[in-house]
């Protein structure tokens, strides 16, 4: 491999890469705002100019390529005094209103004056004024005044979301960013452009000005808008889900995500129709009860019925282990063989940069974990068919809103003699249910999902719950979360009473006298997955560790599987 | 047996104790003659000068809006995390402002570091020092106590000016 010396260390490079991608592969990070490692080389802001030995003038690090033996010094007199002198030019017409701006605390252009800037502006004259509080498309507000016109948002737009919606108009010091005429900036990507915004020009609509970086915890999962399964990011204040940004994983999602999974897939975790305890029906409505009260409750109905007359339903909203006790509940605890789970596609979500038409995140975790019928059993048609005909009289039902997705449902589900059904939120499903157990959103509990490549990927929890400490569970923390006490009216969120369906499961089973696993040998999600590790075969050998915060491919045929 | 002496033995006058006791009620005297120093608090009250660091409040200009644009920089220097901020978007030219803004007097110890760090000279250390509550709930100061109109602070702004 060609080498080249960068700072006086001696780094391997690729044929055909730049100095700042060899740089940032040996932990030596150039500064930059318009380089972008998956978008184009734009080369126009100029702050990552570096000085190369028997080179008459300085070179920019993000289109020079690196070559063998080539000596390059980042942090010489030279380098430094340019650098500084283009982070003063780009402070010259750059507002000072990190005070109101959003992007404060994750501002590349505050980082590098705070490194490089002299502190103070030598400039007298009128800053320029643009327009600012221009909302370029539902979602994305804009702010000329702070764009540094590095071009990220135009590159990302005509490059990544292939939606050629944004353009530089004007010239000189009047430079600025607008949409196409009679366009908006409303593709299905469009948010990607705030996190890539290295200051504050571009903001979050929905997020704006809800919170100071500063104050929240960045916790680690994966987005459950559909089968790709994007790693996340969720930002937490006071136990209350704020905002979603992407993580990188170049195997699954890259740097980005799209809006649907940004916006919708977290409200439902704040939302106030949370189950928050087991619900049992009297009277005809639901009414709060006790844990105990409702798994002995639970446990008695379910004995009222014939085995063959207890269907279950798994679900692809829900974790492998979740869909594997409720697996083991049915065969072992029940004897039941009719175990199926619901399918939701949307053929029209699908497109071909990351979202799949398969718009739940675990279908082929719950058919790995066995949520199939077993031999002899009836599948989801055949469930609600034998409903219908009166053959099953109860249904066990986890983590899925039937009912909305399939409105005609309605008059089976009512046909029921028990319902018992696990939800995060009351739903139209939850309205016809005679028990209603609280289950853990998937922000709330650890567990694996596996995505339409046959990756499985970690949930790691971002919100606390009754159960479920922040600290002693290691969740992320930010400073308020650390120092807070149960009298500060800023660490008081909400914490819900809710348990995550395989606990659920273990409890009820237990109640029905019936250890489905020793209780000292599944305290964590964690111990769960060991024991699908021993039985599955996809799953062997495989443990939290080893998936990771990126995941890891699972040695199956997908094609099949798909 | 052990040779305990003073330091310094009294001289002859002075263990015959008379003129000492003389030049000590001579010392009191002195000081009764004095100008009194003491008030009558409550009756009387003291008034502090600029320099003086009571409870932090929010400036309010003239025409009855707040100068903070809520960026939780006091809330985030304050040692005692006494400071709660809540920002939200207004129509006004800076476009933020706090719809909620809130200390814990309890944790408040201040130390004025919420207005040694803010960048519109929005929060300022007061001459109010009567602070009393008689629960949790009455010592979290909302906008509603918080906020003082900017002529009632021009001591303290002055003296930030000149010494900041």
């Amino acid at each position: 491999m060609p080498k080249l010396v960068v700072d006086g260390k001696e780094i391997e490079f690729k044929q055909g890469q730049t100095i700042i991608e060899a740089a940032k592969e040996a932990g030596n990070t150039i500064p930059h705002f318009c380089w972008h490692p998956s978008l184009s080389v734009s080369g126009n802001c100029r702050v990552c100019l570096v000085e190369v030995e028997k080179m008459p003038k300085l070179v920019i690090a993000c289109s020079t390529l690196a070559a063998e033996g080539m000596i390059v010094h980042t942090a010489s007199e030279k380098a430094l005094a340019a650098r500084n002198a283009v982070m003063e030019f780009l402070l010259i017409n750059h507002p000072l209103d990190c005070p109101i701006c959003d992007e404060a605390g994750e501002c590349k252009l505050q980082d590098y004056a705070y490194a490089h800037g002299v502190g103070e502006s030598r400039f007298v004259e009128e800053k320029t004024h643009k327009d600012k509080r221009v909302p370029l498309g539902p979602n994305i507000m804009f702010d000329g005044d702070r764009c540094i016109s590095c071009s990220r948002c135009i590159r990302f737009c005509d490059e990544i979301a292939g939606a050629p919606e944004l353009t530089f108009v004007k010239r000189g010091d009047r430079v600025t960013i607008v949409t196409y005429p009679g366009r908006q900036l409303e593709n299905p990507y469009a948010m990607n452009v705030v996190d890539i915004c290295p200051v504050g020009a571009l903001t979050n609509r929905d997020f704006r000005f809800k919170a100071r970086v500063w104050d929240m915890s960045a916790n680690k999962t994966i987005c459950q808008g559909c089968s790709r399964g994007c790693n996340i990011e969720l930002w937490v204040r006071n136990n209350e889900i704020l905002r979603i940004t992407p993580r990188q994983n170049d195997e699954v999602n890259s740097y980005w995500m799209c809006d649907h999974g940004r916006l919708n897939t977290f409200k439902f975790v704040n939302a106030d129709d949370r189950v928050d305890g087991p619900y049992l029906r009297r009277e005809g409505s639901l009414a709060k009860v006790g844990w105990d009260e409702a798994f002995a409750a639970a446990a008695s109905e379910l004995k009222q019925f014939n085995k063959n007359e207890i269907a279950f339903i798994g679900s692809a909203f829900a974790s492998c282990e979740d869909n594997y006790m409720l697996r083991e509940f049915a065969l072992n605890v029940i004897g039941s063989r009719h175990i199926d789970f619901m399918r939701h596609s949307d053929s029209n979500f699908g497109d071909e940069i990351l979202r799949k038409n398969d718009i739940t995140p675990n279908t082929m975790g719950a058919e790995l974990v066995g949520v199939t019928p077993a031999a002899g059993g009836l599948n989801f048609d055949g469930i609600i068919n034998s409903i219908n005909e009166g053959k099953i009289k109860a249904l066990y039902l986890i983590e899925d809103d039937i009912l909305s997705a399939n409105p005609e449902l309605e008059n089976t589900l009512a046909k029921l003699n028990l319902f018992i059904v696990h939800s995060s939120n009351f739903n139209k499903t939850t309205t016809l249910a005679d028990i209603v157990f609280p289950a853990a959103a998937y922000a709330e509990k650890n567990g694996t999902m596996v995505n339409f490549q046959g990756r499985i990927q970690r949930l790691m929890p971002a919100v606390a719950t009754l159960e479920q400490d922040r600290s002693l569970d290691g969740m992320a923390m930010s400073r308020l979360d650390k120092f807070g006490t149960r009298f500060d009216r800023w660490a008081k969120g909400n914490k819900r009473d809710v348990r995550p369906t395989w606990k659920i499961i273990l409890s009820l089973s237990a109640a029905a006298g019936y250890k489905l696993i020793r209780q000292a040998q599944a305290n964590m999600a964690e111990d769960i997955f060991e024991i699908m590790s021993k039985k599955i075969d996809a799953f062997k050998g495989l443990d939290y560790d080893k998936i990771g915060e990126k995941g890891i491919m699972l040695k199956i045929d997908v094609a099949e599987k798909a | 047996m052990a040779d305990k002496r003073r330091k310094k033995d009294l001289t002859f006058l002075e263990r015959i104790y008379i003129p000492e006791i003389i030049k000590g009620l001579l010392l009191t005297l002195k000081n009764m003659l004095k100008p009194k120093f003491t008030m009558q608090y409550p009756e009387e009250k003291f008034i502090p000068g600029g320099s003086y660091r009571g409870r932090p409040v929010l400036v309010q200009e003239e025409n009855g809006e707040e100068r903070c644009v809520a960026c939780g920089l006091c809330s985030r220097v304050c040692p005692a995390l006494a400071i709660e901020v809540q920002a939200a978007e207004t129509q006004r030219e800076k476009e933020r402002y706090p719809e909620k803004f809130e200390i814990n007097m309890i944790r408040c110890i201040f130390c004025g570091f919420c207005e040694e760090v803010c960048p519109e000279e929005a929060i300022v250390m007061s001459k109010d020092y009567e602070l009393a509550f008689t629960s949790r709930e009455d010592a979290i100061y909302g906008k509603d106590k918080l906020l003082v109109p900017v002529h009632q602070l021009k001591d303290r702004i002055e003296f930030l000016r000149s010494y900041k």
